[in-house]
């Protein structure tokens, strides 16, 4: 597979990160070289290897339904760049 | 087979339909946090610094979330993954905090399952069918956006933001509206059994993603549309509808469907297109790296298993079976868990089951119908109504008079006994009295006993009625007839 500065540009978009012609330029063939590392993995033949999940044998913790958190409005709501009546207030969003 | 077809120019259309319903949980607090997730806070107020998504917050998953969607699982008779994963699915909205909602796409909690929805003429089912259920996955619910707050900002609310969702994914086994909708009910009224939701979709703790394609009869499925967050069981049906016809009226005139999001509109009946950004569903799912795979053991499962309660079906099989009970009453008085709960309550205060049975579906039901109120707010107790009903089986009180009785009930509160003893309310089989009053009425009426007597013997029942009227109802019936035959003969 290789990257082409379309995909580069479409994925930029995805995650909302702002490119300029030169980054898009600069990134392509880094992105290629990190897949062609990734493609040379795949030589390995790993058919018969469960995925690893972690280094070390550990289980998902669950824990018990609780309320524990929360009222912290004023902390949740100190870095928004905007906060009217307890809201988060952000451009107007209507499909 | 369904017979249900669109009727097009150019001939039938068959519909085919599958519905990814959106359950809330029942839990104190979030899935992954410990925020309470209940309704009607303050805004923000429910939101900890995981639901906001502050950097270097990690999710802890709640064990009750797991164990209500492993439950529901069970319910359906479905397969319960003992090993599942929670994923990522990425995408930008204001509701969104993180960025990406953590959900399971590629291993879910629950696989294969089914549920069976009745025969229902009236509705046009012709017979009962086994609705295939694909998957039940757990996931977080997002924030909710307010747009007619102010002239140039949405305001976000995160209450919701990270509160447990099961979606319950449906195979496409689904061919008219009314099957849709018994296919919804009997989930409803199933994860109400459960306690795994509230089942309330006016408040949103219930919503139905609806996929429906067409095709003629005997071809393979068509290009399905999928119509979001339809929030009642009658909306469920008639987007059906107007989507089904849209879709033979756009391939009739020559056109072709496409694959879309749609949006119903409760108002007019209608889907209409959301036309959302073609990147849309470009969600680059990835497994969640602050989880590691969820795993059961048979001891979590064999528990859950063990909390199930008896079910709809299995209810309404016993009530018939066992008690005796009608299969029309059985399916109404199982069809909602808070029904059947004061029923056996009743039962269990002594109440005799086909008695109860008739008497909650006609007077009980009647006078809720007209109190505007329901079950669970009932005026009476099972005890109060165990008690009207036993004064019924021994003889202290007609019907008619179990009626009147029940009516004074509901306005006073009191129990049946006080209030037949204060209104004097109790049947009378005393003979003497009865006689007394047959006499007198023979002797008022002697054109009715003549033409009576001469063969028109519908009369008896004129006789019957100007005797229990005089007694003020309070005659017992079945005395009253037998006299009244030998006052005659």
């Amino acid at each position: 597979m290789s990257v082409d500065h379309i995909t580069v540009r479409k994925i930029a978009s995805l995650a909302r990160i702002a490119m300029t012609d030169a980054e898009v330029e600069a990134m392509a063939p880094e992105l290629n070289n990190i897949l062609g590392w990734i493609e040379q993995l795949g030589e390995v033949d790993t058919a018969a290897v469960e995925p690893m999940t972690a280094v070390i044998p550990n289980t998902l913790r669950l824990r018990d339904d609780a309320v524990t958190d929360g009222n912290v409005r004023d902390a949740v709501l100190k870095n928004a760049p905007q906060a009217e009546h307890g809201f988060f207030a952000v451009p107007k969003v209507i499909e | 087979m369904s017979s249900y077809h669109i009727q097009g120019t150019t001939g039938d259309w068959e519909v085919v339909i599958g519905l990814e319903v959106h359950a809330q949980v029942v839990s104190k607090s979030k899935l992954f946090s410990g925020a309470a997730a209940s309704f009607g806070a303050e805004p923000n107020t429910q939101v900890s610094l995981v639901d906001a998504a502050m950097p270097g917050m990690l999710p802890v998953p709640n064990a009750e979330c797991i164990r209500q969607a492993v439950r529901t699982g069970l319910a359906i008779n479905a397969q319960i993954n003992r090993w599942s994963r929670f994923d990522r699915k990425n995408y930008f909205y204001a509701d969104l905090p993180q960025g990406y909602q953590i959900s399971q796409l590629y291993h879910p909690l629950v696989g294969e399952g089914h549920l069976d929805i009745e025969a229902d003429e009236k509705a046009g089912i012709a017979s009962d069918k086994r609705i295939g259920v694909e998957r039940i996955h757990v996931e977080q619910d997002a924030g909710k956006l307010m747009h007619d707050q102010h002239p140039t900002r949405s305001y976000v609310d995160l209450n919701r933001s990270g509160v447990a969702l099961m979606e319950i994914v449906s195979r496409p086994d689904m061919a008219s509206p009314a099957e849709a909708g018994a296919y919804l009910r009997k989930l409803r009224a199933i994860l109400r059994y459960v306690g795994s939701c509230d089942g309330n979709m006016e408040e949103g703790s219930m919503r139905a993603d609806v996929n429906v394609s067409v095709r003629r009869p005997g071809d393979p499925l068509g290009t399905r549309t999928e119509t979001k967050n339809v929030n009642s069981v009658r909306f469920v049906m008639q987007a059906i509808e107007h989507e089904a016809n849209r879709q033979v009226d756009v391939i009739e005139s020559g056109g072709k469907i496409v694959q879309e999001t749609r949006l119903f509109n409760p108002d007019t009946g209608t889907t209409r297109s959301m036309r959302s950004k073609e990147d849309a569903h470009d969600y680059r799912y990835f497994p969640d790296p602050d989880l590691l795979p969820l795993e059961l053991t048979e001891a979590f499962v064999a528990d859950c298993l063990a909390s199930l309660p008896e079910l709809p079906d299995a209810k309404r099989t016993r009530y018939v079976e066992t008690l005796g009970i009608s299969a029309y009453n059985a399916a109404v008085l199982t069809a909602e868990v808070e029904t059947a709960r004061w029923f056996e309550a009743l039962l269990a205060e002594g109440a005799e089951a086909k008695q109860a049975a008739n008497w909650v579906m006609s007077e009980l039901f009647g006078a809720l119908n007209r109190l505007g109120a329901s079950i669970e707010n009932c005026p009476v107790t099972p005890a109060q109504a165990a008690e009207l009903l036993t004064l019924v089986t021994d003889g202290t009180l007609s019907g008619s008079l179990a009626k009147q009785v029940f009516e004074k009930m509901l306005e006073t509160g009191d129990a049946a006994g006080v209030i037949v003893e204060r209104e004097g309310l109790k049947q009378t089989s005393d003979t003497g009295a009865i006689e007394a009053v047959i006499a007198e009425i023979l002797e008022k009426n002697p054109g009715q006993l003549e033409q009576y007597r001469s063969g028109k013997e519908a009369l008896f029942g004129f006789f019957v009625g100007q005797t229990m009227k005089a007694m003020a109802g309070k005659a017992n019936p079945q005395v009253v007839n037998d006299l009244l035959k030998k006052a005659l003969s």
